[in-house]
């Protein structure tokens, strides 16, 4: 029985939505690729999560219940996942590409000398085998991957799979797990962003503001739409490396890759590493002032016109809007 | 304190990328140190600068990569080793991380510093299966980094917050967008750089087995993009533009 194994990632005491993606993925698959989907988690008191994942398509959930993994760190979170992997062995090994699936992944797949295949953006099944195409050279080319010899391992690109329709009916068999705890290298401190805030490559809705804006005092309109349509404010590379706003607010090749389900840029003209970070969002809307911008060859919806005319407007608009829906 | 930098020589982020026969076409291609390795190699001499010690690059690829080497040296680098070898033509990340470990060994330091990713390949693997490969701890994508006797205090960034990780050393550790800002390389160092050491090493030299470079992974095709489809323009006054396009995403793309 080889089936799946995938990774449940989980704060403050919820599972995140990367995770269930990856359980439904799993799912999907285990249609052709046969056998059970195994979901491993692992955290103090975190067995209650279990059904969840079996709502979404878990067949068996593996639990490393530890007072001591309460705070992630890669050494045991990888023992963890590589001994089930080990002892399954299945066939695919599902992990959410997020800031931990990035760190975890590797190192399990080193630990178990199995192929890795980063940031996925869809999977096939053929002859049995798996086959994953994903972006490179920051989506200005896609590959399509395949893996020799078992387990065949991936990252999934977040808020690209959908969720499976939740079936509280599922039931999963729950087996618990003990591993080595100690860890070199641990956490000490977190430093939680403001709260409230939308973080951006979970984001269903982003808003990015790049030179258009004309300075960092302007960015606000930015943030006016952004809360108006409850996004998380996105930015160019142009406007980050000119110190207007945090880096971490960077869209593109050297900041972040994001996949919301819509994406409005604002002032920005769309150069080809900014593209590469937005260019897998469902829906795209341009906002500038050139009716040449390159970013409108990507979009969906475009407005040629002044930001500091548009922005005003549309952001009363979306507040009517969602005023008059609730 | 000696400090491996690992550097990937990638091609420039404004690159426009032709794909022929399923593979990029090279000839194409100006390349350049990735951004992320920049960052790594900062990092090592903001280091050395204040610890003192020896910066030593590490560069897996074909004759081109010494260029890459060259600019690192010159940027103050003390010396490069280069692995080069027909056999890692083929090698996956894993293969790649294999081989950098071996060299690792060989060079015995007291920290790695790699960029979080590389640009392009953009699979964020290599520093994770090193510490693993080489049995180190590893603490990746950070954005601040202090070493003190023994250890290092990392700030790594993850979704909607920053830890602060400490580990023992020997380390690897990822570097992100935000660590620094990489120096320019001075005419003085350019001219120093060419002075300066490139050792070559093959897989007989690290004494790598076969196993260790065949492929768990393999690229069978590569292709362009599909085509977004045609943009929909939205005429008229800023107020009837906000206003169509709002009922546009509610009824037509249906993601408000």
């Amino acid at each position: 029985m080889p089936g799946i194994v995938t990774f449940a990632e989980h704060r403050d005491g919820k599972l995140r939505r990367p995770s269930l993606e990856a359980v439904s993925e799993a799912r999907r698959l285990s249609a052709s690729l046969e056998g059970p989907v195994t979901a491993v988690l692992v955290g103090p008191g975190v067995e209650g999560l279990a059904a969840e994942l079996a709502s979404y398509g878990a067949d068996k959930v593996h639990v490393f219940d530890d007072p001591a993994l309460g705070a992630y760190a890669t050494e045991p979170y990888a023992r963890a996942l590589a001994q089930v992997v080990a002892e399954a062995k299945p066939k695919a090994v599902l992990v959410p590409y997020t800031a931990m699936g990035k760190d975890l992944a590797p190192r399990a797949a080193a630990r178990l000398g199995a192929g890795l295949v980063s940031d996925c953006v869809s999977f096939a099944v053929k002859d049995g085998r798996l086959e994953a195409r994903r972006p490179m050279y920051a989506g200005k080319a896609y590959a399509t991957v395949r893996w020799e010899g078992d387990p065949q391992m991936a990252t999934l690109r977040p808020n690209v799979f959908p969720l499976e329709k939740a079936d509280a009916s599922r039931k999963a068999e729950v087996t618990k797990g003990q591993v080595d705890t100690s860890a070199r290298a641990k956490v000490t401190a977190v430093h939680a962003a403001a709260a409230g805030k939308v973080e951006l490559s979970e984001a269903q809705i982003i808003v990015s503001g790049g030179r258009g804006l004309k300075g960092p005092e302007n960015f606000h309109l930015i943030q006016g739409l952004a809360d108006a349509l409850g996004a998380a404010v996105g930015a160019s590379r142009a406007v980050v490396d000119a110190g207007w706003v945090d880096h971490q607010l960077q869209v593109g090749q050297t900041g972040k890759t994001v996949s919301p389900t819509l994406y409005v840029a604002c002032g920005i003209s769309g150069a080809i590493q900014h593209l590469a970070g937005m260019s897998t969002s469902k829906v795209i809307v341009a906002i500038n002032k050139d009716p040449d911008a390159p970013i409108f060859k990507v979009a969906s919806y475009g407005l040629v016109g002044d930001v500091f005319e548009i922005l005003p407007k549309l952001t009363e608009a979306a507040k009517a809007y969602f005023a008059a829906k609730h | 304190m000696k400090i491996v930098v690992c550097v990937k020589q990638v091609p420039d982020t404004e690159t426009r990328i032709r794909i022929a026969d399923g593979k990029v076409v090279e000839s194409d291609v100006n390349w350049i140190v990735s951004p992320y390795d920049e960052f790594a190699l900062e990092e090592a001499l903001k280091i050395k600068e204040k610890k003192g010690g020896e910066v030593v690059l590490l560069s897996l690829g074909p004759e081109r990569v010494v260029s890459a080497l060259r600019s690192g040296l010159a940027m103050g680098a003390d010396s490069a080793v280069h692995l080069k070898d027909p056999k890692f033509d083929a090698a996956d990340t894993l293969g790649i991380a294999h081989a950098l470990a071996a060299a690792v060994k060989t060079l015995s330091p007291d920290l790695v510093l790699a960029g979080q990713q590389g640009v392009g390949g953009d699979n964020s693997q290599i520093p994770g299966m090193l510490a693993e490969i080489l049995d180190w701890p590893q603490v990746t994508v950070a954005v601040k980094v202090e070493v003190e006797d023994g250890k290092a205090v990392v700030e790594r960034e993850i979704e909607g917050a920053h830890e602060t990780w400490e580990t023992t050393l020997p380390a690897v550790v990822s570097a992100q967008k935000g660590l620094n800002e990489p120096r320019y390389a001075s005419l003085k160092g350019i001219m120093a750089a060419k002075k300066k050491m490139i050792e070559t090493k093959d897989a007989a030299a690290l004494a790598l087995p076969a196993e260790a470079l065949s492929p768990k992974t393999r690229i069978v095709a590569m292709e362009q993009p599909a085509a977004r489809g045609a943009v929909k323009m939205i005429e008229g006054d800023p107020e009837t533009q906000s206003r169509e396009l709002l009922r546009l995403l509610h009824e037509e793309a249906k993601v408000i």
